[in-house]
């Protein structure tokens, strides 16, 4: 079983029409999509929910106006300035560690529990998807990105599939680091613009630094071909391979507005790049197919 | 006043608009980049830099002289960043928030904190197209590091509210994108007319809500897509208040950094329009809290 997470760095450099026509593509494989935030794979996939789970993770303070006798312990020693003046909590502050609990004399602070979300075990026309939703506004984006990889990974070993294709979020930070554990590949899908060199750069120096196989994919490539050609010869010189550029097209968005994955939306030549990219994953990962 | 400039899904124009915004009105503006994961705008402002500090967060470290390995730092740390063997007090830097409970609950005062480096805050300056003064801070998390809500707390300590603050808020719905909005006055919602767009932009409109900051929209490429979001606007009663149509030309611009007013000086014009409706919209909301 190969785990591949298809990232970017950037935003809406087209991770998710990518990974939506892997679905189609590949055999054998179960889908998640990691970008917890803001989860648009199943607007592609149509999933039906088998499974519904809620997510508990981390707690908020919560502090009890009878007992409090506005000593101030607590503000005093919360970092995240999360205790109002008058003693209340600010919920979208509290980082949940607990330490005006502990300090306040008159046991007037409880800690709840925090449910942040939900996350859906789902079947597609492609196979199985696991996926989440985290409530606007929480916490805990990692360890709900760690809950749905887990999942997909129980998946993938009950009916030995050989694929967990992983839509991953934008950024560098926390929800792309806990998509990218016990990744076999990583596949970076950048642009040609400053901003995408930029990114590109960024998040490859996270992949580098846990050691996951990287490839690169330019999409849009022919919006600026210098910039095409820069991003080549600057991932050959570090040794990172492009694995294919994909043309700009206006069927992308109109695949988009139909809900239907783009290689299946189309024949044109940014659906056929698609295929030859998913051809040049599966040769990386050795595990070729009968095309 | 505190703009703020946001958008669910990644890619959608957020920092074009923002950038565009900052570049066109005649105000005394500090620009704010608080996507400090992928931080994009100094490509569009290139701002002359003039400061630069590395940001760390405190975070602790045992003494053995002084611990006794009695296992209560491990106990109070909500983020199972401490680990207390038969030998030694293990800390995982990169999962502590910080937070301070350890040092201050430790029996026997044995834990110091040490600075830990997350990023740098960089300040600088450059001219708008008025030719007035605007001044520039972003933060620049370092790879492989996950402390995003800390960093862009710190550069929000750089806020200028003698000033018009423009904020360029990180992608997504959740905590990063909280604390980089929640104390604006305005939140200009950047998005595009597909299913993905109208389904982050909901989730942002609900956040905006919960936490009831005044907002309108703006759609990108409103060319290209349905009429989904338009719909979605009129029936929530949400002012859109730029329509931005889809251009090649634009798009080869944007790929070097060429910022929207400079591509078309129409955009000068439309963006100072947007602000005096920003203005009357928080104008009238201040009217109403004030009663």
């Amino acid at each position: 079983m190969k785990t591949i997470v298809v990232i970017s760095g950037k935003g809406g450099t087209g991770k998710t029409v990518i990974c939506a026509s892997f679905a189609v593509l590949a055999q054998n494989k179960v889908l998640v999509d990691c970008d917890v935030d803001a989860a648009d794979l199943h607007l592609l996939l149509h999933p039906e929910i088998q499974q519904r789970h809620v997510f508990q993770k981390g707690q908020t303070a919560r502090i009890n106006p009878k007992q409090c006798t506005r000593c101030g312990q607590c503000r005093e020693h919360c970092r995240f300035q999360a205790i109002s003046p008058d003693f209340h909590v600010d919920k979208l502050a509290c980082e949940g560690c607990g330490l005006c609990a502990r300090v306040c004399p008159a046991g007037a602070v409880s800690m709840e529990e925090n449910t942040c979300g939900e996350w859906f075990l789902s079947g597609t026309a492609y196979g199985p998807l696991v996926h989440a939703d985290l409530y606007p506004g929480e916490e805990n984006s990692g360890k709900l990105v760690a809950q749905v990889r887990e999942a997909a990974q129980q998946e993938a070993e009950r009916f030995n599939l050989d694929y967990v294709i992983v839509d991953g979020s934008p950024g560098i930070g926390c929800p792309v680091i806990a998509s990218l554990s016990g990744a076999d590949l990583a596949l970076i899908v950048t642009e040609p613009t400053l901003s995408g060199i930029h990114d590109l750069e960024r998040v490859l120096a996270v992949t580098r630094h846990f050691g996951i196989p990287t490839r690169v994919i330019i999409n849009k490539y022919d919006l600026n071909e210098v910039n095409t050609l820069k991003i080549e010869a600057d991932q050959r010189s570090q040794g990172v391979d492009v694995l294919g550029r994909i043309p700009f097209s206006t069927l992308v968005p109109e695949s988009i507005v139909r809900g239907v994955p783009l290689v299946e939306h189309s024949q044109n030549e940014a659906a056929q790049a698609i295929r030859d990219i998913w051809r040049a994953v599966e040769a990386c990962l050795g595990q070729s197919s009968p095309v | 006043m505190i703009i703020s400039v946001a958008s669910g899904k990644g890619g959608t124009g957020k920092t074009t608009v923002a950038t565009g915004l900052t570049l066109a009105l005649e105000h005394n503006i500090q620009f704010i980049d608080c996507d400090v994961e992928e931080p994009n705008a100094h490509i569009f402002l290139k701002p002359t830099i003039t400061m630069s500090e590395k940001i760390s967060l405190p975070v602790p470290q045992a003494d053995p002289s002084r611990c006794v390995l009695c296992g209560t730092c491990q106990e109070v740390c909500a983020y199972n960043a401490i680990a207390v063997t038969s030998q030694e007090v293990l800390i995982f830097p990169e999962l502590c928030h910080s937070c301070g409970a350890c040092g201050l609950l430790c029996p026997h005062q044995a834990i110091d904190e040490v600075p830990h480096e997350i990023g740098t805050l960089e300040l600088g300056n450059l001219r708008g197209a008025s030719g007035r003064e605007i001044s520039f801070v972003h933060g620049r998390l370092n790879p492989r590091e996950i402390a995003t809500p800390y960093l862009i707390r710190q550069v929000k300590g750089k806020y200028d509210t003698d000033r018009l603050v423009i904020v360029d808020a990180p992608p997504g719905t959740t905590c990063p994108v909280v604390q980089a909005i929640k104390d604006s006055q305005f939140c200009l919602l950047v998005t595009e007319p597909t299913p993905f767009g109208l389904h982050d932009l909901r989730l942002m409109v609900a956040l905006l809500q919960k936490i009831r900051i005044p907002h309108g929209v703006v759609i990108n490429r409103c060319d290209i897509g349905d009429q989904q979001v338009e719909s979605f606007c009129s029936e929530n009663k949400i002012p859109v208040l730029m329509r931005i149509p889809f251009s090649l030309g634009i798009a080869r611009m944007y790929s070097r950094g060429i910022p929207l007013i400079e591509i078309d000086r129409g955009y000068i014009q439309r963006f100072q329009d947007v602000f005096k409706q920003i203005e009357q919209m928080v104008l009238k909301q201040d009217f109403f809290t004030r009663m």
